[in-house]
């Protein structure tokens, strides 16, 4: 009889939730901190028994765990789920795994995935940071690399630029962060790049960036991959968006593929709701429908395509998206300002962190993050 | 600065991940008599929910919690066989709200709270008196019979004992507090 226990590292569980694999999740964490976020997938059982429950032997869960499927143990940084899936994995069950580095190193995680290829060679990447749901991007051509809303993990856009023989030449946040620690500025000093902030989230920033603004274009590489900065106010007061290529419209937090961002984060909500509405029932309106729209966030499992990739055509939004099909300014305005999910952790501390006014080590800046990002106004 | 809180054992954990310091704590307090209350320092923040749940699941007190330069001072208290059972033998009870009102009234009697030192570090009604249920019996000389005693615990049950106790021993006027500080929502102090 096999008693052996296999790691699944994020990377293969990416890959299986991506392919909709059937998966078998037992979740040892308590019960609160398994409520407020956990893995999702479209075939993905999930049980919750917290090890503590199991302690004096897991005869109790055997029945409820299916036989003949893969099975993985999942706690907060690996040590319970070890302890829980030798016990299984002694008890007769085969086909145990535990998830290597916990929701930890899950929530740290990101997939590259190529979004399409832009003229002259040039290529555009995301970076599906599923466990959180955040998503980072990088431009490609000639030699050069741009990123925008750069997650933490900057070693990873590192390496993944220099294996693309690029060098990073611009990093751009396309608005103040609240829900994770962005690694722009971090990344742009590190490799001499420049950062770019919308100059009216940064008024209380304490460090140098150049400002992104309407009409100002970012060229990338010899092949003149223009990036257009459109000012679109909503979800911060400096939010805006970016037009790459003719081809994709990088949303940030305004329009998600199934959700709109949401005006509360910085304490403005009643203030914001006109801006918001404006940049998605005028500003986006006038733009070309054929447009692909790559948010900054994804918050349903739904929102991540077959192929991996967080994505939609604009016109496909607007009749399909909820939150671009309310035809009065009043449902409008209590969508976006009354019942709206819990803020995401730590948020003020990480807008601090995101100024330059607090400086957490790393183990302070991931526990900040930890959790879902909760951005869109449909993330109950 | 490290508080006084007076405990019956001390389990270090410090530098242990999960799931250790929930296996140590449950190993520790099998091996304790009921009532007693052990100190476990941990450094994993996550014994934090861990132990708070896990004490919520197997009925034993989780009193409070203390950090001090980064380590967790958990405070839980092993339950009593009698607190499961919820027979109240002492006739003479007060409702939480009615001794509130009697208290904000100024009327004149003596609050003894019979709970741990621990637990009423952490918590209880200001002006009242720690004496805990297994010292009663030592202390009684210090206790008038002519006075007025209210007697609290957390749920009713420890007081309950202590009033049958001064009941046996000659003090007429005692009432238990119903169900006590689990639900306490008058004025409330603590150790610093």
């Amino acid at each position: 009889m096999a008693t052996t226990i296999k790691a699944m590292t994020p990377q293969e569980l990416t890959k299986k939730i991506i392919a909709q694999e059937e998966l078998f999740i037992l979740d040892v964490r308590n019960e609160s901190e398994f409520m407020n976020w956990k893995i999702e997938g479209v075939k993905i059982n999930l049980l919750n028994i917290p090890y503590f429950d199991l302690l004096d032997g897991v005869d109790d869960a055997l029945d409820k765990i299916p036989d003949g499927k893969n099975i993985l143990v999942v706690c907060a940084k690996e040590g319970s789920s070890i302890f829980i899936a030798e016990q299984l994995a002694e008890a007769g069950k085969s086909n145990i795994h535990y998830l290597e580095g916990g929701m930890k190193a899950w929530s740290d995680y990101m997939e590259p995935v190529k979004i399409g290829d832009l003229k002259d060679g040039g290529e555009l990447y995301q970076f599906v940071r599923i466990g959180k749901g955040c998503l980072s991007y990088m431009v490609l051509s000639g030699g050069e690399a741009v990123m925008i809303d750069t997650l933490r993990m900057i070693d990873v856009f590192e390496q993944f630029a220099s294996d693309k023989g690029a060098k990073i030449k611009h990093t751009l946040d396309t608005h103040l962060h609240a829900d994770h620690i962005s690694g722009g500025r971090l990344l742009a000093e590190k490799t001499g790049a420049t950062y770019w902030l919308p100059p009216r989230d940064a008024t209380e920033v304490i460090f140098d960036f150049e400002p992104l603004e309407e009409g100002k274009e970012i060229k990338v590489g010899h092949s003149n991959i223009r990036i257009q900065p459109i000012y679109s106010p909503g979800h911060t007061i400096g939010s805006t968006s970016l037009i790459i290529d003719e081809q994709y419209l990088l949303s940030g937090d305004i329009l998600f593929v199934e959700s709109i961002g949401r005006p509360d984060l910085a304490g403005k909500a009643e203030d914001w709701v006109a801006d918001l509405r404006s940049t998605l029932y005028k500003t986006y309106k006038g733009l070309s429908d054929d447009l692909m729209v790559l948010p900054a966030h994804f918050g349903k499992i739904s929102e991540l395509g077959r192929d991996g990739k967080v994505a939609a055509r604009l016109g496909d939004l607007y009749k399909n998206n909820p939150g671009l099909n309310m035809q009065s300014n009043d449902d409008f305005r209590s969508a976006v300002t009354e019942n709206l999910p819990p803020q995401p952790n730590a948020y003020q501390e990480i807008r601090q962190t995101n100024m330059g006014r607090m400086t957490p080590n790393e183990e302070e800046q991931r526990e900040m993050e930890w959790g879902p990002n909760r951005c869109a106004v449909h993330d109950k | 600065m490290t508080s006084m809180i007076q405990t019956n054992q001390t389990l270090n954990c410090e530098g242990l991940a999960c799931p250790m310091p929930v296996v140590k704590t449950k190993k520790t307090i099998a091996e304790m008599n009921a009532g007693e209350v052990l100190e476990v320092r941990a450094t994993d923040k996550g014994s934090v929910a861990d132990l708070q749940s896990w004490a919520g699941r197997t009925g034993h007190q989780y009193i409070g919690l203390k950090e001090e330069g980064g380590i967790f001072r958990h405070f839980l208290r092993k339950s009593l066989e009698i607190e499961t059972k919820l027979e109240t033998t002492h006739p003479r009870v007060i409702s939480n709200e009615d001794l509130n009102r009697k208290l904000t009234a100024g009327e004149n009697s003596i609050l003894l709270d019979v709970r741990e030192p621990a637990e009423y570090s952490f918590k209880r009604i200001p002006g009242a008196i720690s004496i805990p249920m297994g010292e009663l019996e030592q202390k009684l000389d210090s206790l008038s019979k002519d006075e007025e005693y209210f007697v609290v615990c957390r749920s009713g049950n420890r007081s309950d004992f202590a009033c049958q106790l001064l009941s046996e021993r000659g003090y007429s006027k005692v009432t238990n507090v119903i169900p006590g500080m689990s639900a306490w929502e008058g004025p409330t102090e603590h150790d610093e």
